[in-house]
Order: structure tokens, then C-alpha cells, then sequence
């Protein structure tokens, strides 16, 4: 039973740079790369080709040892160039030296007649090997999805509320065949339903309002209303020994093309945002691809941060870093590292804030959208203030609370308190909006692993 | 502001690890944060942009919110004083600066001693300095008589910092609200500085015929003990006029510094709440408990000061500068939402009950506020187990 879901809490931040509704010109990049460091809870990579060994788009290229039948695979085709490992021999990235011409692994592929005979287990074995089912992220703890459990139910959030969010519609044209099949595939996965959540503001969507075999939510309010959790929270909870799965729909796509074509398909339409950027837009690519070729040259600013993602959840990768596995975006923004004279006080219309403590006057600039830089606006403190993650987080739960249990290592407290239901990006408005500075996304990871290692 | 920053610099490597100061870091990096915002950037993974708002600014709004209080309370010392000692003709700078000269040294040795305390546990314990002095720096004065010795101004901001905050683990960590720490400190250490006929700054001046520095809540007590008829004794006070409740609710009357003029809370509450820096919820709900426990005080009346007007109880006494600056300071209030309301109203309560049936504390707000501190983790922890509850429950349907 479809649901419209209006929520009023929570904060949508209007930065400069948002991706204009244009396809940019690039020249591919040289190199692509798997970062095992992308996927949480990943408890241990294991490499399998070797530097110098070819691959196709499609073949294993690492695994978890504790998840031994997931495969991560191959971006594109081309020569391992290098296997970069940090602290404890802990693999950070496999790179790719990319062909001219992509090949692919080949994989059964059926009509789309077909697709509902297909078992479950193939399914599953399929997905598994060819590199689409790290796509499923599994909730609670935000990890990739065990193929040996059935979620309760699978949800998609159809849009991204985020900063700078990149619109789907636009990014995922014309895969709309493709979607439909990986939904029909995915609803062999649970005996429950497949929620598609769709934003209820937007124009109708060309891509999601047609989708048959899925129950369409609508939602409306600032972000974190396109954040999955949330959606979760207010659709089907998750209680204490519950799973559920969520996948993006660029994900989904992908399961489409694996079975309507037999091949692991991993182009991509990534948003290229941000204040610093000369032009915004879209640029297509492959995953893991490294930024330098989409930034080389085309900043207005020498001294800037490279985010794969958003400002909120994004990793910050430098200039010859590479896209994260889940990330459809990259955002560069100028480096606050400077002090700024009577900073802290000095009353102000264009520095953005959630506040309206003494001289914070962004909230007279309506829809202005602010230049923001990297600086953290203040020092680490305690935590003082009380009430204010309450009004960014449209979920019944306490998060000062939640945090405090997590300082203190009270499994019971975290627990009762809703660890489940959360992963990083639930809190990253918390953080955002933080006086004190705290690192909260950081500390609700430890909790989850806490819990999940208990 | 190169040089300051150049000054700053040159001075840094002392101040460093091997430097000859090195254990002064954190006094070094306190004050180089009170000119310049610091450089600091991100991490390379959560959250990439942050907020403008920080801790400073928040805690530079509560004292911005306060100066109305202070300056009037100034103000205000000197009026009381050429009140009593009956002359007539002194203008608003005398008035002012009488007062300053009174009420300036309080607020200078608040910060001094308590700043110089926060600063050795900083250095003691290697954390850096944090904004929460800034505030109860200025609530102490303002809670004080102006007549307070200084020396028992400094002993207890020594008392109330250590014993109220440090021992805990500095700002963010007490359980007391550190101004009233200070404050019931004082009220039970040296009562006779601090109660009774203290409000009124008369200096060497001779009072005038018929002189009594009683407030509103002495002759309530009066009523309560002796069975007087308190309204009619205020309405023949000394000083005509001084107990209307116009006159209450400006604040020409004795009574601590800042604490007398009612508008001049509401202005600092408007400040608060329209910032969000105050919780509304805690203010509102303490003016309306206070109410409530008047307007039930006035129906089972057996004296004149249980009869007293319900209003009465928001304007005289300490209630409004309570309610609006020390009720809400967010670390010893109630935290939860549904909390923030119990927590106010009853403080607004209690206050009114200690004012009329316990002849020992003409003032009730002090305890009131102290006593809730205690209760507000308890009152949180209702409200949380209902958030667990409510989990629970939906696991079970």
C-alpha cells in the first residue's frame, strides 16, 4: 500500500555548485581503482589477481574473507597496475590500468520474458559473481548484504537530498528497461516488499513513476528526507534481529543489465559540482574512476578539497584520488585552512549556518546559495547544547543519547536506543550542525561495530 | 591583523612540545582563538563542511542577552541608594555610576578568580580552554547583592568552579548550575551578607526616616509568620509606590544586581529564544508553574502573602532572571524535548511553594533551580525509556 510521508524536520543545505543539467567533456581517465575501504564492515580484503595480470570488466578481483561468496570485480578491462596497502598490510585500493576498448566477462543472459523463471539461488549466484551484489548494502550496520539471509523487505530511495545532489532523471536516462528488470529480479530476493521512494516535489519522474512490482512512496520534506534510513524508519522499521536491504538505482540498473545483457556493466553518470569548479555537470565514466582528468585545469581556485560524494557523507580524496564505489558524485570545494580574524564573532549574512546564535544572519538570506570552504568554524568541545539535533533528524530517536551510550561502551543503552536503525549518513546533519564539533559519524561507526562485533 | 598573527607565531614555538612553555600550550591557543577563528579543516572522511555556529558564539549570545540586566542593575543600584539615603535630585549618571562603582569590581573578580581556575585545571589537565566560564562569569554578579564583600565574591567562584564543575570534568559535565553553586554557597556559608537587609547600597549616607530595605518576598514572609496584611504594608512602603507591580515589573526595587527588572529578562529571553540558544519550553513552563502555584496557593489562602495576586509571584524575587538565564543553561537542564517542559514547570512550582510555606528562604527560585538540576537526569530518564519503550513496542506488534 503506496504511502505519502511528509516530514518537517531536518535542514537542506543550499551550497554554491550545484551539476548544471549538462554533459561535460572529458577525456576517460588512464586509471580505475577498487577500494575495499569503500564497503563497511569489511573485515579483511583478499586480492586475487596479481600487479601485471589482466582482467575484464566483471572479474573478481578482491573479496572479504569473512564474506567469501561476494565478489568485488573489475570496473573495466585491463592490467592490475598496482595493489596499494596501508597499515597491517590492509588493502587500500587495487588499481586498473584501463583498455582503450572495454571487455567484458560474459554471463548467462535471458529476455525479458525470462527473467521470472529464473531461481533464486542463480540469481543469487549470478549477482554474486560478476561484482553487482556489493551494491547491496544490508541495514542494520550498513554492510554489505549476507546472500544467505532474506530481508524482510528491500527499499530504494529514488532521490538525493544531499548537498549538490545530482538528479537522477537526468543521470539515469534512458536506462529505464534496464531498471524495470533489476526490480523484477530483485523481488525474488525477499518475500517482503520492494519500497521505491520517490521525492514528492520533483516533476514526474519519467524513470520511477512506471515501475511495476514495487510499492512507490512518496516523501516530502528537507533532507534527510532522500536518505534510505529515514525512509526505513517511517515505512518498516527495523527491529532487533530484523534485516533489510537497500539499494541505490543506479544498483538496481546494474542487476538489470547483468541479466538482460550478460555483463557487468559498470558506466556511470557521475555529477561533477561544486564551488570551485569553472563548469558543472555530468560526465560519463566507469566506477572507481580517478578524478584528476575531471579536475585537471578546470578549477577557478588553486587550493581546493576533492570530495568523492557530498559534502555531508563524501570521502575527501585529493586530486589523484578515485571515485568511491558508491558515490554518482564529485564535489570540489575551496580548503578553509586559514584563520580569519574575530571569526568567531564577527556578525556575518554569508556564512551558512543551521543557528542563529549572535551574528549568524544566513537565515535572512532565504534561498541564497553560500559559498562554504572546509574550515570547522570552532574547536572540539563537549557536548553543551541540547535540542538541536532533535530538529535535523526526522526520527524518533534521541541522538545525544545514542552518542553518549556509544562514548560510554553501554551495549544495553546503544541498543535500546536504536543503533539499528542508523548508519552514518542518519547523523551526518547532527554532525554538520554540531557546535561542539564532534566527530559523530565517526562515533555511531564505532557504535555499530560495537554491536555487531558483541 | 598580520602582526597579531606574526606576534602569535613568534611567541609559538615557546609554547610547543620541547619549548620552555610547553605545558602552557592550551593558555597559548586559548587566547590566539579569541582573535582569529581557528585554521582548522575537516577530516578526511564524516562531514566535509561544518556549521558557523560554535560553542563561542553560542555562549557570546547568553552574555549579549544579559547586558540589559546588567547595565539597568547598575542603574538601579544607584537609584535604591539615593532612594534610601533621600536625595533627590541625583540624575542618571549619578545613579549609573555610583552603581558601576559598586557592581564593576564584582564582575571583574568573577572573572578574574574564576577565569584563573579554569585556566590551572586546563593546564593541569592538558584540555583546552572552553567558552561555559564566559557565562557564569557574569551570572554570578548579577545574582549577588551589591553590598557583597569581594572577597566572598571570589571564594565562592573558587567554591562553585571547582567543587561545582572541574570536579566533574569541566564544561558540559556538571550536574548544579555553576552561578547558583556560587550563589547557595554564600547563602549558606555567610547568610547575613546575603539575606536580610543587604539589598540596598547605602554607603556611609545616613537612610532615611522610616528606611527598610525590605522586599516584597520580607514582607511576605511576615505575613506568613505573623499573619500581617502584606498588601497593605507594601502599599504603605517607605517609598511610595516602589511595590506596584508596574513599578515590579520595570525593576526599581531592591533586591541582587541583575535580577530585579522583569521587562529586562523578557528582553534577554526574546534574545535567547529568538537565537535558539534558550529553550523556550523551560521558560514558559516556569512562569507557568510559578502561576499555577499561586493561582492554587490563592484558592486554599490562610494568610495575606498565600492571597498575594498569582502575578505578583512572576515579577518580585528572582523568578524571571532564573527562569530565563539560569533554568536554561542546557547542561543542568532537562535535555529531552517533553523533559524541557516537567523541568520548568517545576521549577515555577517549587520556587512559589519554598516563597510561601518555608519561612527560613524568602526566595525560592535558587533552591528550586538547584533542586530540578538534581532531578532533571531523573526526568530524562523517563522520557528516554519511553523513546526505548516505544521501540520495543513496535517490535512486538
Amino acid at each position: 500500500m503506496s504511502q505519502t510521508i511528509k516530514l518537517k524536520k531536518g535542514f537542506d543545505i543550499k551550497i554554491a555548485g550545484a551539476a548544471g543539467k549538462r554533459m561535460l567533456d572529458f577525456d576517460q581517465p588512464e586509471t580505475f581503482a577498487i577500494k575495499p575501504t569503500d564497503f563497511h564492515g569489511l573485515a579483511r580484503a583478499k586480492v586475487i589477481p596479481k600487479v601485471g595480470d589482466n582482467v575484464k570488466a566483471g572479474t573478481p578481483v578482491a573479496y572479504d574473507k569473512a564474506l567469501e561468496s561476494v565478489m568485488l570485480c573489475a570496473p573495466v578491462s585491463g592490467e592490475i597496475v598496482d595493489i596499494v596497502r596501508g597499515e597491517k598490510r590492509k588493502v587500500l585500493e587495487v588499481r586498473i590500468l584501463a583498455d582503450k576498448e572495454i571487455e567484458y566477462e560474459s554471463f548467462p543472459s535471458y529476455s525479458v520474458s525470462d527473467l521470472s523463471g529464473i531461481s533464486s539461488e542463480d540469481i543469487v549466484g549470478q549477482m554474486c559473481k560478476s561484482g553487482v551484489w556489493a551494491s547491496i548494502i544490508q541495514r542494520p550496520y550498513g554492510v554489505m548484504a549476507d546472500p544467505a539471509t532474506q530481508p524482510k523487505a528491500i527499499f530504494i530511495s529514488a532521490f538525493d537530498s544531499n548537498p549538490l545532489a545530482p538528479d537522477y532523471d537526468f543521470m539515469l536516462d534512458g536506462d529505464q528497461s534496464y531498471f524495470q528488470a533489476g526490480i523484477q529480479i530483485l523481488k525474488k530476493l525477499t518475500s517482503g516488499v520492494v519500497h521505491l521512494n520517490i521525492d514528492m516535489d520533483a516533476e514526474v519522474s519519467k524513470l520511477f513513476t512506471s515501475v511495476e512490482g514495487v510499492q512507490i512512496n512518496k516523501f516530502k520534506g528537507p533532507h534527510p528526507a532522500g536518505n534510505v534510513g529515514v525512509q526505513i524508519h517511517h515505512l518498516d522499521p527495523i527491529n532487533k534481529g530484523e534485516v533489510a536491504w537497500t539499494i541505490s538505482p543506479y544498483g538496481v540498473i546494474q542487476v538489470g543489465k547483468l541479466f538482460l545483457e550478460g555483463k557487468y556493466d559498470a558506466s556511470k553518470t557521475i555529477a561533477v559540482t561544486g564551488s570551485s569548479m569553472e563548469e558543472t555537470g555530468y560526465v560519463k565514466t566507469y566506477v572507481g574512476a580517478q578524478v584528476g582528468k575531471f579536475i585537471e585545469g578546470r578549477t577557478n581556485e588553486e587550493h581546493v578539497r576533492v570530495i568523492s560524494g557530498n559534502v555531508l557523507t563524501g570521502e575527501s580524496v585529493g586530486k589523484e584520488g578515485y571515485l568511491g564505489f558508491f558515490d554518482s558524485q564529485l564535489t570540489i570545494i575551496p580548503e578553509g585552512d586559514e584563520e580569519e580574524f574575530l571569526g568567531w564573532i564577527l556578525p556575518t549574512t554569508s556564512k551558512l549556518s543551521f543557528h542563529r546564535s549572535f551574528g549568524l544572519l544566513s537565515f535572512l538570506n532565504g534561498s541564497k546559495e553560500f559559498k562554504v570552504d572546509t574550515n570547522t568554524h570552532g574547536e572540539q568541545r563537549g557536548f553543551v547544547m541540547s535540542g538541536a539535533f532533535e530538529q535535523v533528524m526526522p526520527m524518533d530517536v534521541l541522538p545525544t543519547y545514542l552518542f553518549k551510550a556509544i562514548l560510554a561502551n553501554d551495549y544495553d543503552e546503544i541498543e535500546a536506543l536504536g543503533i539499528y536503525e542508523l548508519i552514518e549518513e542518519d547523523v551526518a546533519l547532527c554532525e554538520f550542525i554540531d557546535v561542539s564539533k564532534n566527530d559523530l559519524q565517526a562515533i555511531l561507526r564505532e557504535g555499530i561495530e560495537l554491536i555487531r562485533n558483541s | 591583523m598580520k602582526f597579531l598573527q606574526n606576534a602569535f607565531d613568534s611567541v609559538k614555538p615557546n609554547f610547543e612540545k620541547g619549548g620552555k612553555w610547553e605545558k602552557y600550550y592550551t593558555l597559548y591557543e586559548g587566547h590566539r582563538t579569541i582573535f582569529f577563528r581557528p585554521d582548522l579543516v575537516t577530516n578526511k572522511t564524516g562531514v566535509q563542511i561544518r556549521d558557523a555556529g560554535d560553542l563561542k558564539r553560542m555562549m557570546m549570545t547568553v552574555i549579549i542577552a544579559m547586558i540589559p540586566c546588567l547595565i539597568f542593575g547598575m542603574w538601579n543600584t544607584g537609584h535604591q541608594h539615593y532612594l534610601a539615603t533621600g536625595v533627590a535630585d541625583a540624575t542618571l549618571l549619578d545613579k549609573f555610576l555610583i552603581g558601576a562603582w559598586k557592581v564593576i569590581p564584582i564582575v571583574i573578580v568573577s572573572y578574574a578568580v574564576g577565569l584563573s581556575v579554569e585556566f590551572t585545571f586546563c593546564v593541569i589537565r592538558n584540555h583546552p580552554i572552553e567558552e561555559g566560564y564566559l557565562v557564569t562569569g557574569m551570572l554570578i554578579p548579577l545574582v549577588m547583592p551589591a553590598t557583597i564583600p569581594l572577597w566572598q565574591v571570589a571564594l565562592a567562584t573558587v567554591f562553585a568552579v571547582i567543587i561545582g564543575k572541574e570536579v566533574f570534568g569541566g564544561t558540559g559535565m556538571n550536574i548544579l548550575n555553576v552561578a547558583l553553586t556560587a550563589r547557595a554557597f554564600l547563602y549558606f556559608a555567610y547568610p547575613s551578607q546575603i539575606s536580610g537587609d543587604v539589598w540596598t547600597y547605602l554607603g556611609s549616607a545616613d537612610a532615611v526616616d522610616g528606611f527598610s530595605g525590605a522586599t516584597v518576598l520580607a514582607y511576605g514572609a511576615q505575613a506568613a509568620a505573623n499573619g500581617t496584611e502584606m498588601m497593605q504594608l507594601t502599599a504603605g512602603h517607605w517609598a511610595a509606590g516602589m511595590f506596584d507591580f508596574g513599578n515590579m515589573f520595570l525593576g526599581a526595587i531592591p533586591g541582587s544586581i541583575g535580577e530585579t527588572s522583569t521587562l529586562l529578562c523578557l528582553l534577554g529571553a526574546a534574545i535567547l529564544v529568538g537565537t535558539g540558544v534558550g529553550s523556550w519550553k523551560i521558560i514558559v513552563s516556569t512562569f507557568a508553574g510559578a502561576y499555577a502555584m499561586g493561582l492554587l496557593f490563592n484558592a486554599v489562602a490562610v494568610n495575606s502573602f498565600m492571597a498575594m495576586p498569582a502575578h505578583y509571584h512572576l515579577v518580585i524575587g528572582g523568578l524571571a532572571f532564573g527562569a530565563v538565564f539560569m533554568a536554561t543553561d542546557p547542561v543542568s537542564a532537562s535535555q529531552t524535548e517533553k523533559g524541557k517542559w516537567i523541568y520548568g514547570f517545576l521549577i515555577g512550582v517549587i520556587t512559589v511553594l519554598i516563597r510561601v510555606v518555608n519561612p527560613a528562604y524568602p526566595e525560592g527560585i535558587m533552591l528550586a533551580i538547584l533542586f530540578m538540576n538534581v532531578f532533571a537526569p531523573l526526568i530524562d530518564y523517563f522520557v528516554v525509556e519511553g523513546n526505548k519503550k516505544r521501540r520495543l513496542q513496535r517490535a512486538a506488534v
